[in-house]
């Protein structure tokens, strides 16, 4: 592998840290815009990890377990919905119980995985854009699921902003009672937005896991998910936000590794380093609710409130 | 043809109490259906995973010591959930009782004086406080998301104690595993029975249900909490300070999980180690809702809660899965109770054939 310099190292890393963290907000934004917090993140991003890797040994394909990540996603999250939507239980029961189950399944299966190790998958290269100087090789040579973060990026900000369905949603999440009444399946829509956002979030888990590191370790999540939430809040619910937020947590995520790695000798122990990520979140949790109107004009009007179409 | 909800005029009381009976069977139905998924006879390992952990009095003794924590926890929870304060980072404020009762223990080391005990009991309420007040404070005063910033905490908590015992803490003697010392005996909760592992810290769960229960049932502070959970606005008009509510809910939270670490690391572990957390701070989040969040809900919800992690315990040892098998058990029975919940606003109606006025 070619030596690149510390700076095309540190934006290398920084991508691959933020790509979960781009996937899983993204995902998880789709659905609040349609009025449903879910926050089960934390346990949909651990059983997309491990269905991912179990499915990539098996199978032999990368491309399958990012598949399969997604798809189980898309299940567990089925859960969720289907206790809060159709049975109209609490959201923020309903995600914290989610959360719980899925780190806990996560744990049961990925038990006879934990020896496993897969064999890292070789990045997409882009031919000419990748011999740019310093940004050439972190931005044109990466693994194909950071295009993938990108396209997604596009995808949402077109489908929310541009395209009617997504007018429809958004309308579902300010006002789902205007909604319904002018013929929209309100609950439909966001079953449709609820396995959307856990399939997007089982994806990211699946990255970690097949991509990433490439291994299972019970815990490997380890808060991403719940981060992945509060990125939604920093973003005060847009995308743009969200992916310069995502950049800024991986950003946070590799210092620590390259601070450790760089032989320096601190005598700053390795877990204070560790908690960085954690400390950020809660900074920026703070720094962006200060201002109750800034969550007041930006949160979906609906978001985390039962709704029940007067059949 | 499919049967329809259909809102009940007023909330059925005998569904409040009966939703959480029927979860617990829809989870022991589901506990066939998985033993039967993972090809073991689900008969037997319905009865390796359910019954053998009770089949004598060492199993009573051992549930109700796995019961001590997530009633302390559950209980302190409760009080803030009743509020709609979501102290989800228990947890964390568990672990930073730990490592504060651990850390009276340590520094008094050699001391034989009785107050020892009550002053680690002391110092684990307020390691828990501390740190549940760090997600009060930014509550209150940045109006930051509670869920979100305490379950920060957690992560936070954990790194901390790896550090401790990793780092400063680490016993010199203890070829180099991360642990701390073993507490001398002056630090270890007594037993309450010969023979069992059953100590002291059950009794303080026992009283601090009894205490929740005074205070949500009895006390005009409890009765505010209620309001400000079931009516805000109602709260507001009373002029019910809403800062109070969060504090109150957060720090009984804190407190109790604080004190259900001590109880940990002087109890069964007699040391501070890593893994001083068995997961019980988010187990207990399980226990308050499953006991209604009502002091004598959480008691039996906290037993079965017990059981869940024991019969894990026993399907590691004898039908070969491994013990995370509890928390799936666990994740379920709250899913079945969520679900289940839905009978007490809703009954079911099912389509009848003649339909007027309609279409």
């Amino acid at each position: 592998m070619m030596e690149h310099s510390i700076l095309t190292s540190v934006l290398i890393a920084t991508i691959i840290a933020g790509t979960p963290l781009i996937i899983a907000a993204l995902g998880e934004l789709v659905t609040e815009k349609s009025g449903v917090l879910n926050l089960g993140a934390e346990g949909i991003m651990a059983v997309g990890a491990i269905a991912g890797f179990a499915a990539a040994h098996h199978s032999g394909s990368a491309s399958f377990g990012a598949l399969a990540g997604g798809a189980a996603g898309a299940l567990v999250s089925l859960i969720f919905a289907f206790l809060t939507l159709t049975l109209m239980a609490n959201q923020v029961a309903s995600g914290l119980a989610l959360s719980i189950f899925g780190v806990g399944l996560s744990a049961f299966i990925g038990k006879p995985y934990e020896s496993v190790t897969l064999p890292a998958v070789s990045t997409l290269r882009i031919p000419l854009l990748a011999d740019l100087p310093v940004v050439g090789p972190a931005v044109f040579d990466q693994q194909a699921l950071v295009y993938v973060s990108w396209a997604l990026f596009a995808a949402v900000v077109w489908f929310l902003y541009k395209s009617r369905a997504g007018l429809v949603l958004r309308a579902v999440g300010e006002s789902p009672g205007s909604a319904h009444s002018i013929g929209y399946p309100v609950i439909r829509i966001r079953y449709v937005a609820t396995l959307f956002g856990g399939a997007m979030v089982g994806l990211a888990g699946a990255f970690l896991s097949v991509f990433y590191t490439p291994l299972w370790v019970e815990g490997m999540v380890a808060g991403r998910g719940w981060i992945a939430l509060a990125l939604v809040v920093f973003a005060t619910w847009r995308p743009l936000r969200v992916l310069l937020g995502a950049y800024l947590f991986g950003g946070v995520m590799i210092a620590q590794l390259f601070v450790q790695g760089s032989g320096a000798q601190l005598e700053i122990p390795s877990q204070f380093l560790s908690s960085l990520p954690y400390w950020a979140t809660i900074i920026v949790l703070v720094v962006i609710s200060r201002n109750l109107n800034t969550i007041r004009l930006n949160s979906p009007a609906s978001l985390g409130q039962p709704y029940r179409p007067d059949a | 043809m499919l049967p329809r909800l259909e809102a009940r005029p007023e909330p059925s009381t005998a569904m409040r109490y009966a939703s959480p009976l029927l979860a617990v069977a829809l989870t022991l139905v589901g506990g066939l259906v998985v033993f039967a998924a993972l090809g073991k006879n689900p008969v037997e390992g319905f009865r390796v995973f359910f019954l053998s952990p009770l089949k004598d009095a060492y199993g009573v003794a051992e549930l109700l010591l796995k019961a001590t924590p997530l009633m302390l926890i559950a209980v302190g929870l409760a009080v803030g959930f009743r509020a709609n304060v979501w102290n989800i980072g228990a947890e964390g404020q568990y672990i930073v009782g730990a490592i504060a009762g651990a850390g009276v223990a340590l520094y008094f080391e050699g001391s034989t004086s009785p107050l020892l005990l009550p002053l680690m009991v002391v110092g684990g309420a307020i390691g828990g406080i501390a740190w549940a007040s760090i997600a009060a404070a930014l509550k209150t005063r940045f109006n930051a998301n509670e869920i979100l910033v305490s379950l920060m905490l957690v992560y936070i908590a954990q790194l901390g104690v790896s550090w401790l015992v990793h780092g400063p803490w680490k016993d010199p003697d203890g070829f180099n595993f991360p642990q701390t010392k073993m507490f001398h005996d002056a630090a270890i909760l007594p037993i309450l029975i010969e023979g069992t592992r059953l100590n002291a810290a059950f009794l303080l769960a026992l009283t601090a249900l009894l205490a929740g229960y005074v205070f949500m049932q009895r006390s005009f502070p409890g009765f505010q909490m209620r309001v400000a959970g079931e009516a805000a606005a109602a709260a507001r008009y009373a002029g019910f300070s809403a800062k109070r509510t969060v504090w109150t809910g957060l720090l009984a939270g804190g407190a109790m999980a604080g004190i259900a670490g001590m109880g940990e690391v002087s109890g069964p572990m007699g040391q501070l180690t890593e893994h001083v957390s068995n997961n019980y701070g988010f187990a207990a989040i399980i226990v308050a809702f499953v006991g209604r969040l009502n002091p004598i809900g959480i008691f039996f919800a906290s037993l079965l809660m017990a059981l869940l992690y024991l019969g894990g315990e026993q399907a590691q040892q004898y039908l070969n899965l491994p013990s995370s098998i509890s928390k799936v058990f666990q994740g379920m029975l709250l899913f079945f109770l969520l679900g289940a919940d839905v009978f007490v606003n809703y009954r079911l109606r099912w389509p009848t054939a003649v339909r007027f006025g309609r279409g």
